[in-house]
């Protein structure tokens, strides 16, 4: 019964978004500077069914009915009414249905809150986003519908992975969903502003609420993310530059950029093409995105599983996209005079720009060029993250001087009338540096600039937050700030680091520099769904005479049959003790890894402060319309 | 004036404060070697057999003597380019390195073209 | 100028996504099979039974060589075991045989229940040493020449096809 409500009110859905399109065509064409009633309220009807769609198919995982093929390949009786119920969208038929209810509502919403703008840009919106529902509701019906049934209903299910099984993991595809899939409606908007004409200062503020709530979520999206591989994947680190991270950091870049130029092209009415260029691209890098992470091209610890059948769909889907796009902006590009004053803020615009499309360039470069080396000379070559830390983080050094001086210039003309200011908070980074050298360890001279960068951007800060006394340009200061922060962080976690790898036997202890770690006792739990052993490790640190102990496991899941392993870390404000335990085979021996990772929760706050810089300037953003 | 003598001495004071790189740090190697049974890891984050073994197979390398280089180029001989996390800088890989720098140039070139036809303009 | 920019962001697109496309088809997974036409070397592995020291040497005695890499603890070891039984009556090939991360008890007792194709085994306790041919699991073979240039790798366990492939390729001299 369920799985045939669910086919239903896709259906439905399906003609619904035809109906719009069609409408909409017909509104178009009319003389009335209105938009007709029946596309509002079929709009209504398109969001409310579609969310009743997807509560049909949590129900069906709350109830374990097996007869969907997808409810029985990802999820048991036994597993927990929560993960459950996460297991709707962790999996990639259900996820897909989570993608068409934010193309949807996020259409709906823009149609009912652009109300002064112009009718032929909202209803030019409304028909491409509704093509791309559409696309996306055609994939689903014809290739990865999470309601297609199964005969005869099997006994059980397969099983949730027990990696998924995890309270970070559920809420990152939501997050992260909002963020890049919400970028949609900014990629619609863009080509109607191209076909109707509806240019500068107008479309960039009925985009910019958007472009805040996408990159907001995606920030979100991805700290949870990074959170979740820190403690699970069990090696302490959390950015991997592995390509499904890469696919998420990609449209993040575009974003940013985009932010800022909206800045640039409400103020000044300039960079018109360029902001255009910026909201293709975003969405176009997310089903690119999604093309890579689920059609099995890609090499990864997080891919989906593999089929190449899905990947056909997605690329004719983004090709159609890449080529629409292409095909407007040619027609539509007119030389515009452009005026960029140097030494004033549309420069820093521009410079934040450049950098973020020198990040993009790079980590796009580094994820595709294993699949063009193979397609071109059939040999197979890694890029990992020496590749990206080498290239990336000297130009971040740069970039954070700019990101402390931009803001500080004036609109149209500027003068630099703080130069002896900005020396002196320099010269205060270089101490505070020194200071650092000097009471802890030296490192090297990449590491002195990124600390240096760092400090002076936090400083340029703290300092504007002081001088400017209105509340006006907050928002932009916790966010330039927070991401100074982050980099101090990650720049003091990375030297700092203290990382053993041994192996012990129970009731051995072993001395390795400052600390002495023992095997103090094995026990062996059974849990609802796995089997744990769970180790007793003290560990013993002679300088600071700090002694812990800490309790890493080996997990033995039944459904499927799978052997993880759960670190057991320690966190407090001055950092994390992490300790993970692997059994090795036909050996009594087990490999022990223990790192003491100074500052890690202060990485995780600053990427959170980022992200309510998002929300604060969101909400000013609300205020003001 | 001061400005010169300020970055002379910052400069000079970068290098008493150098962290000097004598030893070769394994674990570095660790993490630049990929585990090739795995699904996306370094040999420093698996814990597969294969991993192990080239744990041990490194130390024998660094004991010997070998520079990290030639570690890379013993073990990509033996199991191809792919083992390698950081592509090596030959013709095939040639524009991987080059390219992000390439745009970095270009990126401000159009700027500085930009702001120069802005202020003819004015 | 606008014209040729334009055709080649066309063209651009065109191909990024034609390999796109190409990819899909493609096996993720790597394996070194394609490693082939390198001379070995510094080849040095223990005797299993005696103390004796196999070198390149002993290889280059022989015309054609397939050193064979297994362990009594690998499943797929004892699946390909009869074919390598019927390979090691063929004239032209002499099988030399690696003992992976083994106990030499259980070793012993799985070529005496299937039978004992290697003309001389060898043991690699800890698999150092079968880091210098390139192995990185287990069942795998290498079949060489006399000159010790690596003709063919198999990664996992050989099948009729690997057997008829590698009687072709002894023949010649």
């Amino acid at each position: 019964m369920l799985s045939n409500t669910g086919n239903f009110l896709l259906f439905i859905n399906t003609f619904l978004s035809i109906l719009i399109i069609f409408n909409s065509y017909k509104c178009l064409k009319s003389k009335n500077n209105l938009i007709f009633k029946n596309i509002y309220q079929i709009s209504l009807l398109q969001s409310t069914l579609v969310l009743i769609c997807f509560f049909t198919l949590i129900a069906a995982f709350i109830v374990s009915d097996f007869s969907l093929i997808t409810v029985y390949q990802n999820s048991h009786s036994l597993k927990p009414l929560f993960y459950k119920i996460s297991g709707t969208w962790g999996n990639h038929e259900g996820s897909l249905l989570l993608w068409v209810i934010i193309l949807t509502i996020f259409s709906f919403l823009f149609l009912i809150f652009n109300k002064n703008h112009s009718k032929n840009y909202r209803l030019h919106t409304l028909i491409i986003q509704n093509l791309l529902i559409l696309g996306f509701l055609i994939f689903i019906i014809f290739n990865s519908n999470p309601f297609s049934s199964i005969s005869p209903i099997p006994k059980d299910g397969l099983g949730l992975n027990p990696i998924l099984q995890d309270p970070a993991l559920a809420i990152h595809p939501p997050l992260l969903y909002v963020g890049f899939v919400g970028s949609s409606i900014y990629f619609s908007a863009a080509m109607a502003s191209m076909i109707s004409n509806y240019s500068g200062k107008f479309f960039a503020q009925s985009i910019k609420g958007w472009v805040l709530i996408s990159w907001t979520f995606q920030t979100l999206g991805i700290l949870v993310g990074s959170i979740w591989a820190y403690y699970e994947l069990g090696w302490g680190g959390f950015w991997f530059w592995d390509p499904v991270e890469n696919a998420s950091l990609l449209p993040w870049f575009a974003m940013t950029a985009l932010l800022h130029s909206l800045l640039v092209l409400e103020k000044r009415n300039t960079l018109y093409f360029w902001t255009i260029i910026l909201c293709l691209l975003t969405f176009t890098l997310s089903v690119t995105g999604t093309f890579l992470v689920r059609s099995g091209v890609l090499n990864s610890v997080h891919t989906f599983a593999n089929d190449p059948s899905r990947g056909i769909y997605i690329l004719i889907f983004l090709s159609l996209m890449i080529f629409a796009s292409i095909y407007f902006l040619f027609n539509k590009y007119k030389p515009t005079n452009d005026l960029i004053n140097s030494n004033s803020k549309e420069t820093f615009v521009l410079i934040n720009n450049w950098f973020m499309m020198f990040y993009l360039i790079t980590v796009l470069l580094g994820t595709l060029y294993p699949i063009f080396t193979d397609a071109i000379t059939n040999n197979k070559i890694s890029v990992g993250p020496p590749f990206y830390n080498s290239v990336i983080i000297p130009v971040v050094i740069a970039f954070l001087f700019f990101m402390a001086i931009g803001p500080q210039a004036k609109w149209i003309k500027n003068r630099f009338s703080n130069l002896k200011t900005i020396l002196l908070i320099l010269g205060g980074a270089i101490l505070i540096n020194f200071a650092i050298i000097y009471f802890f360890k030296s490192y090297s001279l990449i590491s002195n600039l990124i600390l240096i960068s760092s400090l002076f951007l936090i400083m340029s800060s703290i300092l504007d937050f002081f001088k400017k006394k209105s509340r006006f340009g907050i928002p932009r200061i916790i966010s330039h700030l927070s991401f100074g922060l982050l980099i101090l962080f990650i720049g003091l976690n990375h030297n700092f680091s203290v990382e053993k790898d041994f192996n012990l036997r129970l009731g051995e202890v072993k001395k390795i520099d400052d600390y002495e770690f023992a095997l103090l006792d094995l026990k062996l739990n059974q849990e609802t769904n796995y089997k744990a052993v769970v180790g007793k490790l003290e560990v013993n640190n002679s300088n600071t005479m700090e002694k812990r102990i800490l309790y890493p496991e080996i997990r033995i899941y039944d459904n499927p049959q799978t052997l993880t392993y759960e670190a057991s870390i320690q966190t407090n404000f001055l950092g994390d003790h992490y300790l993970t335990m692997s059994n090795i085979d036909r050996s009594e021996y087990y490999n022990i890894k223990f790192q003491h990772k100074p500052l890690m929760i202060w990485i995780w706050i600053s990427v959170l402060l980022l992200s309510f810089g998002g929300f604060l300037s969101l909400f000013k953003n609300a205020k003001n319309n | 004036m001061k400005l010169k003598i300020f970055f002379i001495i910052f400069f000079l004071h970068l290098n008493f404060n150098l962290h000097s790189d004598e030893k070769i740090d394994e674990s570095i190697i660790h993490k630049n070697l990929r585990c090739l049974v795995c699904q996306g890891q370094s040999i420093a984050d698996s814990n597969s057999d294969f991993a192990m073994t080239l744990k041990m197979v490194v130390e024998d390398l660094i004991e010997q003597g070998k520079t990290e280089e030639e570690i890379y180029n013993f073990l990509s001989e033996k199991y191809g380019d792919w083992i390698l996390y950081n592509p090596k800088f030959n013709s095939g890989n040639f524009l991987l390195w080059v390219l992000p720098y390439l745009a970095l140039i270009a990126g401000g070139i159009i700027i500085v073209l930009l702001i120069r036809k802005s202020s003819k303009k004015v | 100028m606008q014209k040729i920019i334009r055709y080649s962001i066309v063209l651009l697109f065109i191909f990024i996504l034609l390999v796109f496309y190409n990819s899909l088809n493609r096996e993720t997974n790597y394996s070194t099979d394609h490693l082939i036409g390198n001379k070995l070397a510094n080849v040095n592995l223990k005797g299993f039974n005696d103390k004796k020291v196999y070198t390149s040497e002993d290889l280059r005695e022989n015309n054609y060589t397939l050193i064979n890499f297994w362990a009594s603890w690998c499943a797929p070891c004892r699946v390909e075991h009869p074919h390598l039984m019927q390979l090691s009556k063929e004239k032209n090939l002499k099988i030399l045989g690696v003992n992976f991360k083994d106990k030499k008890i259980n070793a012993l007792k799985f070529l005496n229940d299937l039978g004992n194709p290697y003309y001389y085994l060898t043991t690699d306790s800890n698999g150092k040493q079968s880091v210098t041919f390139g192995i990185y699991g287990i069942p795998e073979s290498i079949l060489i020449n006399s000159e010790l240039i690596v003709i063919k790798k198999f990664i996992g366990p050989l099948n009729e096809q690997d057997l008829n492939d590698i009687k072709e390729t002894i023949k010649s001299l």
